[in-house]
């Protein structure tokens, strides 16, 4: 394996990855009744709103409290302080993740302190108790969305989860950033097992949902605050992550405070990764893996077999959140496709670990690169001489530019549609994903068959 | 377009009058908030006083929003990068700042541009970023910027390299304009930066007035290559789905020698050459009035409002040209060109408007479209009910003459005002005096009369609108098309009502001239009368 961590160029040209409190109103939307709130200049939060809503097709609200000259001189009190209150009146939300911005963190804004204040001072005003208050701290001079997001979910448990009594039964589920198909499935595939799942976030209905039949200020869905309380309480702690900010996660708070019990493993892509998530849910709920999964399993398996022979041998550059890129490196490992350049705008110095460990049987272990941005990521393709390229839309004049297809998996993708009902996790998403695969590579094939076969 | 008086109705029952649902946008806010909105949220009323001089009510546009109000505003750097300097594709933009700004804003725009070959510079396709990390907020991140324009100057030879600011950057210290200068004297290659942090000013507008500054300074004059005797320049066009293309044809069928777009399309030798031009023609005042104002100072180019959006805008338009120049081969040309498209358009229209006739529509963006795009709906047959700006000035809304009386507050005056002085030598007196000649023949320069006086008595005009405020119009008014941006797009299609992305165009366009209005009349009417919306149940009937 051959990590490569120091880029040569000081600038990023295009980058890969997005900023920090991306990351966190993502999380944020995902805790229901709860508005995110960007304390910084506006512009942050319009910018985060586009890109999101390019994604997910949904509504997107992010307040802000609108920085102004003045502002960023004197401090953002005042501004954070009518910000708050604002919501408060117009979106009644239950709870406000706060999260802060380059500008906010670099003019060193006291944000618990002026947090606190408030809140004593809302209860002076009016003896009703303001919502609840999460605040991240998510300077866009650290890290990438994904630190964000990471940030702004053991934010949220650190603030809210209580101990007391264990909860037999009660599961934490920490879902990494994935589609809201995905969060369905993960739910439906904890409470197969008997268990009571407290997805955070869970974004799922909120941006995939219907139309409405009344006004939501807040749209409907998301984990309550009310359960977030309980994950102290709780079983276990299922929590799906790679190398990026592992000590940092809220499982590791979790089980430091409350005792408990975190089980950490990659994202569920692939069989194998799968069935780690499986048995380990075995384990926490004493029971057997239910026969519609096993069934599943047996099916992806079978298609395993049957597409062998149009995926083996193709070399993949696989791109994107570092727990998404190793994972998705063990599931192209295992079907047969050959990993070639597995890179991250991400930093955390164990992408190269992670991969290792995800694709353990892999003969040329492919090159990886952290840190990268799509320039160093594009000359470093066009020497690995890929016939697949895996990551988001950003990833499109790349492919473009080596000739290869790009099936897309992870955030942004807004140059396709359904992004939100794009499935990655368990046997299903898998299946669909392997589907997706297979099929993007047979057209490649049939595109370029002279006789126009069509039969392959 | 229509000024009647009579009849105006939000809604057909007449259920609703501007007056209600004002008070009912208005209840929910907090004292001091309201107290702010009052003075953006407005109903037309239009008094005519005995002469027949008709005065409209004051707009508190162009100030903060407030806190915790969910904006559909931008920042000065969104308005700088991404609006004015973003469409050129010869000079390299480099954004100095921690990732998100420049990966936000990198091809997010729909601005196209067509480099005549491969050969030919584009960097469109690329964000450059200084991606500062915390060493840089703490020792200062001068040194990577300096690395980062060495970068980009070895691997492009670019002719010009543009610097942009985000927030932390003023707030260290780093002096971007001195990094600029002395690598623009290493270098021997135009150099120059952007002051445009995102908290200065009150929405993207600051970042419009920044970024002209800096055009005017650093490149405008630079060539002084003569040009034809009908030389243009287009100000204010940004080339969203390929609109400046279309413009761009129909100029050129004209005759008229069109120096550069400011800036759809555009490259850095264009505005280099800009002051050459014989007249400009202003597209959005909003964004590009002080370009316009400058160079007619510093040059003797007069400016003229004009509007390629709307088939009879943009006959308009081009005649008002051909007025300028007073010239009959020139009138002829246009007269041509007019004669050429409209049987299309007049084709189009009597297949679309019956099927669009009366339909309600409301126009929330930018800085000009909410009003430009006023002609394309009534030449469907279509009622603008309630619009407003983004991030527009009084002069947009109430015309250019309430500009004395515009009072400058802190937000404003911290965008530096440039003192422009007539250029010794090459202030041209032949185009200030033609422009005195023709005023004199009632051709109207440096006019705009905004977007109220064309809508209707008792329209509803709402400043910076706010999500909150989204709603409740769709509530109460159930408008037949709705027109924002993407951040709004969704949220108006979960009510049932079709939302017309006038920022990106929903990917589609171009809208502008007559093809494009063609294409408007396709699209709107595909819109609104689209069977999909049927199976939505809007919030508005009961279940």
């Amino acid at each position: 394996m051959k990590p490569k961590d120091t880029p040569n160029f000081v600038a990023t040209r295009n980058a890969c990855k997005m900023c920090t409190p991306l990351g966190a109103c993502l999380a944020f939307s995902g805790i229901e009744g709860c508005v995110p709130f960007l304390h910084g200049s506006q512009g942050c939060s319009t910018y985060i709103r586009r890109y999101l809503i390019s994604h997910f097709r949904e509504p997107m609200d992010i307040a802000s409290s609108n920085f102004g000259e003045q502002a960023a001189i004197f401090g953002g009190q005042s501004n954070l302080t009518t910000g708050l209150n604002n919501v408060i009146e117009s979106y009644q939300p239950r709870a406000i993740g706060i999260a802060t911005t380059c500008l906010s963190e670099t003019i060193g804004d006291d944000v618990s302190m002026f947090l606190n204040e408030f809140r004593r001072e809302h209860a002076d005003d009016s003896g009703a108790a303001p919502p609840v208050f999460i605040h991240a701290s998510t300077p866009s001079y650290t890290g990438s969305h994904f630190d964000g997001y990471v940030e702004a979910v053991r934010a949220a448990v650190e603030t809210l989860a209580e101990g007391g009594e264990r909860e037999a039964g009660l599961v934490n589920v920490l879902p990494g950033i994935v589609s809201p198909a995905d969060l369905r499935h993960l739910r439906e595939i904890v409470e197969g097992f008997g268990l009571e799942p407290i997805v955070l976030p869970d974004y799922a209905d909120r941006l995939d949902g219907p139309s409405w039949l009344e006004y939501r200020r807040v749209p409907e869905g998301g984990v309550p605050v009310a359960d977030i309380r309980r994950m102290g309480r709780a079983a276990a702690t299922l929590e799906l992550g790679g190398p990026a900010k592992a000590d940092a996660a809220a499982g590791a708070w979790l089980e430091s405070r409350h005792g408990v019990t975190r089980r950490r493993m990659g994202l569920p892509i692939g069989v194998r990764a799968t069935d780690a998530m499986f048995e380990t849910l075995e384990a926490i709920s004493d029971r057997p893996t239910p026969k519609p999964y096993a069934d599943e399993r047996g099916r992806l398996i079978d298609s395993y077999v049957d597409a062998h022979k149009y995926v083996f041998g193709r070399r993949a550059v696989v791109y994107g959140e570092e727990d998404l890129v190793a994972a998705m490196t063990g599931f192209l490992a295992e079907v047969g496709v050959t990993p070639v350049l597995c890179a991250s705008g991400g930093r955390s110095g164990g992408l190269a670990g992670a991969i290792a460990a995800a694709a353990p049987r892999l003969a040329d272990p492919p090159t990886v690169m952290e840190g990268v941005d799509f320039e160093e990521l594009t000359e470093a393709a066009a020497s690995a001489d890929p016939d697949l390229i895996v990551g988001h839309s950003k990833g499109y004049k790349l492919a473009r530019r080596l000739g290869a297809p790009l099936v897309r998996v992870g955030l942004p993708i807004h140059d396709r549609f359904g992004a939100a009902r794009m499935m990655h996790l368990g046997y299903r998403g898998t299946q669909q994903l392997f589907d997706r695969i297979v099929n993007t590579l047979l057209k490649v094939k049939q595109d370029a068959s002279e006789p126009a076969y069509t039969y392959l | 377009m229509s000024t009647e008086t009579d009849a105006f109705s939000l809604t057909p029952d007449q259920a609703v009058t501007s007056e209600s649902v004002r008070d009912d946008l208005l209840k929910v806010y907090p004292k001091k908030a309201r107290r702010k909105r009052e003075k953006q949220v407005l109903v037309n009323r239009k008094e005519a006083d005995g002469d027949g001089v008709v005065s409209l009510p004051q707009v508190g546009a162009n100030v903060r929003t407030i806190p915790g109000i969910i904006s559909q505003r931008g920042c000065t750097y969104a308005g700088c990068k991404g609006v004015i300097l973003g469409p050129t594709r010869d000079i390299v933009n480099i954004t100095h700042g921690p990732i998100g700004c420049g990966f936000y804003s990198w091809l997010t725009r729909r601005n196209q541009t067509q480099a005549p070959t491969d050969e030919h510079d584009n960097f469109m396709t690329y964000a450059f970023s200084t991606d500062m990390q915390d060493e840089n907020i703490i020792f200062g991140g001068e040194k990577k910027l300096r690395a980062a324009i060495q970068e980009a100057y070895d691997l492009f030879k670019p002719k010009a390299i543009a610097v942009f600011s985000t927030c932390p950057v003023g707030l260290i210290g780093d002096d971007v304009h001195q990094v600029a200068a002395e690598m623009k004297e290493k270098l021997g290659v135009n150099i120059f930066a952007f002051s445009c942090e995102g908290y200065k000013g009150v929405s993207q507008s600051a970042g419009h007035h920044i970024a002209n500054n800096q055009i005017f300074k650093h490149v405008i004059g630079e060539d002084d290559t003569s040009r034809g005797k009908w030389s243009v320049n287009l100000m204010g066009e940004y080339n969203i789905g390929g609109d400046a293309f279309l413009i761009e044809d129909l100029l050129e069928r004209c005759g008229i020698d069109l120096v550069a777009t400011f800036s759809g399309n555009s490259t850095y030798d264009q505005f280099a050459n800009s002051h050459m031009a014989e007249l400009n023609c202003v597209m959005c005042h909003r964004s590009i009035n002080y370009v316009a104002d400058m160079i007619e100072t510093k040059y003797g180019t007069p400016w003229i409002k004009v509007n390629f959006i709307g088939a009879k805008a943009t006959a308009k338009s081009l005649r008002k040209i051909a007025e300028y120049f007073d010239d009959d081969e020139l009138t002829q040309n246009v007269e041509r060109v007019i004669s050429e498209e409209y049987p299309a358009v007049f084709e189009a229209q009597k297949k679309h408007k019956p099927r669009c006739e009366g339909k309600r529509a409301m126009l929330f963006v930018g800085g000009s479209r909410a009003h430009h795009y006023q002609e394309l709906f009534a030449e469907l047959g279509m009622k603008t009910i309630a619009a407003g700006y983004e991030f527009a000035h009084r002069d947009d809304y109430e015309g250019r003459n309430v500009i004395p009386d515009i009072k400058v507050d802190a937000d404003s005056r911290n965008i530096e005002e440039l003192h422009v002085d007539p250029d010794p030598e090459r202030y041209d007196h032949g185009r200030h005096n033609q422009a005195l000649a023709r005023a004199s023949d009632g051709v109207a320069f440096k006019e705009y009369d905004g977007l109220m006086a064309d809508m209707p008595d008792r329209a509803l005009v709402i400043d910076d609108i706010n999500h909150w405020e989204s709603d409740l119009l769709i509530k109460k008014i159930k408008p037949d098309i709705f027109c924002a941006g993407i951040k709004e797009k969704y949220v108006v299609q979960k009510m049932g009502v079709p939302c017309k992305q006038l920022h990106s165009y929903d990917y589609g366009g171009p809208y502008a001239g007559f093809r494009g209005a063609i294409n408007f009349y396709e699209e709107i009417d595909r819109m609104v009368n689209a069977k999909v919306w049927s199976m939505v149940t809007p919030p508005w009937e009961d279940a």
